[in-house]
C-alpha cells in the first residue's frame, strides 16, 4: 500500500541572520502491506508528521519517491487523494459548523452525491458512537467526540488506506482506549490499511502489527512490537530490600547475571527469561539472610527499546 | 463541470456559516447605510468644487469601491481561523481542484459585495443620485471584479502568514496608501499636480475613475476602458496568486 525510497524533506529556515537547511526527514524507506496496522513511533520533532504530510500529498518531497495506494505522490497526486483518508492532528471541521453538514460537504468534495454522503455519514456516526450528534456544533462536543468526528470525515469516501496523525493526543485515558477500539475495528471490519503516528508507546504496542521507530528523520527500527522488545536484553528485575545495609551483598549475587544498578534499597538488573531464573535467585538470597520487601519483574516496553536504540528515553525526548 | 461543482460546494458551505451569524449580515448591510447617511451630507456643500452636478452621483461610486475593497481585504482573517481548525488542510487532502477551493470562497465574498452594492445604490437613488441603469450595472460589475482581486490577494496573504498578528500590519500598510491615493473619498483632481502624478501609479485609482465615469453615464470614456482593463488584470493576477498559495506545499 505504501512504498517509499529515500523519501526526504529539507526545510530552509532562518536561524538568526543566516538561512539554514533543516533536514526533517532523511532518506526514509517504508513498506506497508495491505491490511496492516503500522505505527510510526518517535519523539516530537522526529519527522513523523512531515513524513505523513508527504505521503498524503500535502507536502512535496524534496528528494526520493513515494507510491501510495498504487499511485505516485508527485505525478498522480489526485489519484492518491482519492484513495486515502487522512485524519490530521489539527482537526478538520469548523467549530461553528454543524457536524453532519461538514461530513456531507467533505464527502461531496470527493465527488460523492449528496444523498450518498449523507447515508454514509450517518452510518459512520452510528459506528463511531456519534449518534445524536449530527446537528451538533463541534465546539460543543467532547475531545473524544471531536476526534471521532475527524475520523468520520476521513472515512466518508471509504478509503482503503487511512492515515491518522497522533489520533489520541490530548484525550483522557478512557477516550484513548475507546478510540483504539474504533481504530482496530476499521481494519477488522473494513479491511483498511492503517498508518498512524504516535509518541505513545502503549498506543503503538496496543494497536499495531508493526512499529517503525523514527528519530532525527531516520528510521532506526522496524519490526513487530514483540520482536522489538526481544532486542532489549531481558526483563527488568527490581528487588526492594527490607534493610539498606544488605544492598551490597544482594548486588554481588546479582552481578553474576550482568550489570547491576543500585538506588537506595533497590537493586535492579536485566535477566533474559527472568521467570525461569528468579526462583533460584530468591532461594540464594534467602539462604544469605537477605529479606525482600518488594519484588517486581517487568517485561521490556517500547520505551526500553527506544532507550536501547538511541540511549535516550522516549519520555525525555518527547 | 467538476470545477463548478466543487466551487459551489465550497461556496455553499461558506455562505451557510456566514448567514448563521447574524452579526455578519447586519454589519455588512448597515455599513453602506452609515456611510451614506453620516458622510454624504458633509460632501454636499463641496459638490461644486469637484466639478460635479450631484453629490451622490459623485460620492456613491467611491463608497462602492471602498466597501468592495475594504470588505474583501479582510476576508483573509476568516481563512486563518479556518486554517487553524484544520479545515484548509482537510479540503486540500481531497481531490478537489485548488482553484475551486479559492473560487468558492471568492463567490461568497462577491455575493456580499453585491448585496452591499444593491443597498448602497438603492439608498443613493433615494437621496437623489442620478445614474443610468446601464452605467450603474457596469459600475457595480467593475467593483465586484476589483473586490475579487482584493479578496484573492487577502487569502494569499492569509495562507502565507497564517497569523492575524502578522497579517494586520501588512493590510494596514497596504490599505492606507490605497485609500489616500485612489480618490475613493475625494477626487485626486483636487490635489496638486505631484499628488495626481503619484496617484496615477495606483491601479485602484483607475478603477475608481472608471466606476465614477460609468455612473455619470460616460460609458464610452477612456476611464471606463482603463478601469475595466485594470480590474481584469488585477483579478487575474490575484486569483493566480491565491490559487498558488492553496496549492503550495506548506500551506
Amino acid at each position: 500500500m505504501i512504498t517509499t525510497r529515500s523519501l526526504s524533506q529539507t526545510f530552509r529556515t532562518r536561524r538568526g541572520r543566516e538561512m539554514v537547511d533543516v533536514e526533517a526527514v532523511r532518506g526514509v524507506d517504508l513498506h506497508v502491506a495491505e491490511g496492516e496496522i503500522v505505527s510510526f513511533l518517535g519523539p516530537n520533532g522526529a519527522g513523523k508528521t512531515t513524513t505523513l504530510r508527504m505521503l498524503t500529498t500535502l507536502l512535496r518531497p524534496t528528494a526520493g519517491t513515494a507510491t501510495v495506494a498504487g499511485h505516485d505522490v508527485l505525478t498522480e497526486a489526485v489519484a492518491v487523494r482519492r484513495s486515502i483518508g487522512y485524519v490530521s492532528q489539527s482537526g478538520s471541521t469548523s467549530s461553528v459548523a454543524r457536524a453532519g453538514e461538514e461530513v456531507i460537504d467533505h464527502g461531496m468534495l470527493y465527488g460523492i452525491s449528496r444523498a450518498q454522503a449523507e447515508q454514509r455519514g450517518r452510518e459512520l456516526f452510528d459506528q463511531l458512537a456519534l449518534d445524536g450528534l449530527w446537528d451538533r456544533q463541534p465546539k460543543s462536543m467532547s475531545g473524544g467526540q471531536r476526534r471521532r468526528l475527524d475520523i468520520a470525515m476521513g472515512l466518508i469516501h471509504d478509503p482503503r488506506l487511512i492515515f491518522l496523525d497522533e489520533p489520541t493526543t490530548g484525550l483522557d485515558p478512557q477516550a484513548r482506549v475507546n478510540l483504539w477500539q474504533h481504530i482496530a475495528d476499521l481494519r477488522d471490519r473494513l479491511g483498511a490499511t492503517i498508518f498512524l503516528t504516535t509518541h505513545y508507546l502503549d498506543e503503538a504496542d496496543a494497536l499495531s502489527d508493526r512499529v517503525i521507530v523514527i528519530d532525527n528523520g531516520r528510521i532506526i527500527a522496524d519490526d513487530t512490537p514483540e520482536r522489538l522488545k526481544q532486542q532489549v536484553s531481558g526483563d527488568l528485575v527490581d528487588l526492594e530490600l527490607a534493610d539498606v545495609v544488605q544492598v551490597p551483598l544482594a548486588a554481588k549475587h546479582l552481578e553474576v547475571h550482568g550489570q547491576v544498578d543500585t538506588d537506595g534499597r533497590h537493586v535492579r538488573t536485566r535477566l533474559p527469561h527472568a521467570g525461569a531464573v528468579v526462583p533460584a535467585l530468591l532461594r540464594d538470597l534467602e539462604a544469605e539472610g537477605i529479606t525482600l520487601s518488594h519484588l517486581e519483574i517487568r517485561r521490556p516496553t517500547l520505551d526500553d527499546v527506544f532507550l536501547t536504540l538511541t540511549g535516550r528515553s522516549l519520555r525525555e525526548a518527547a | 463541470m467538476r470545477f463548478a461543482r466543487e466551487s459551489f460546494i465550497v461556496f455553499r458551505r461558506q455562505l451557510r456559516m456566514n448567514l448563521r451569524n447574524p452579526a455578519w449580515v447586519i454589519i455588512g448591510l448597515t455599513q453602506p447605510v452609515l456611510y451614506l447617511l453620516l458622510f454624504g451630507p458633509l460632501l454636499e456643500p463641496m459638490t461644486a468644487q469637484f466639478g460635479a452636478q450631484n453629490a451622490y452621483t459623485f460620492f456613491v461610486p467611491g463608497l462602492l469601491v471602498q466597501l468592495g475593497v475594504f470588505g474583501a481585504f479582510f476576508a483573509g482573517f476568516g481563512l486563518i481561523a479556518e486554517w487553524r481548525e484544520g479545515v484548509v488542510e482537510a479540503e486540500r487532502v481531497t481531490p478537489a481542484g485548488r482553484t475551486a477551493l479559492l473560487v468558492g470562497r471568492l463567490g461568497r465574498d462577491l455575493l456580499q459585495i453585491l448585496a452591499q452594492a444593491i443597498v448602497l445604490c438603492a439608498l443613493g437613488y433615494a437621496l437623489g443620485m442620478r445614474a443610468s441603469v446601464t452605467g450603474l450595472v457596469i459600475g457595480v460589475l467593475l467593483t465586484v471584479l476589483l473586490g475579487a482581486a482584493c479578496s484573492a490577494a487577502s487569502y494569499a496573504v492569509a495562507l502565507t502568514t497564517k497569523s492575524e498578528d502578522v497579517m494586520a500590519p501588512i493590510l494596514n500598510s497596504v490599505l492606507l496608501p490605497v485609500l489616500l491615493l485612489s480618490g475613493i473619498l475625494l477626487p485626486m483632481t483636487l490635489g496638486p499636480v505631484w499628488l495626481q502624478t503619484v496617484s496615477d501609479y495606483m491601479p485602484i485609482k483607475h478603477v475608481v475613475d472608471g466606476v465614477r465615469s460609468s455612473f455619470a453615464g460616460d460609458l464610452a470614456s477612456s476611464s471606463v476602458a482603463w478601469g475595466s482593463a485594470w480590474a481584469v488584470v488585477l483579478t487575474g493576477l490575484a486569483v493566480y496568486w491565491g490559487t498558488s498559495t492553496f496549492r503550495k506545499e506548506n500551506a
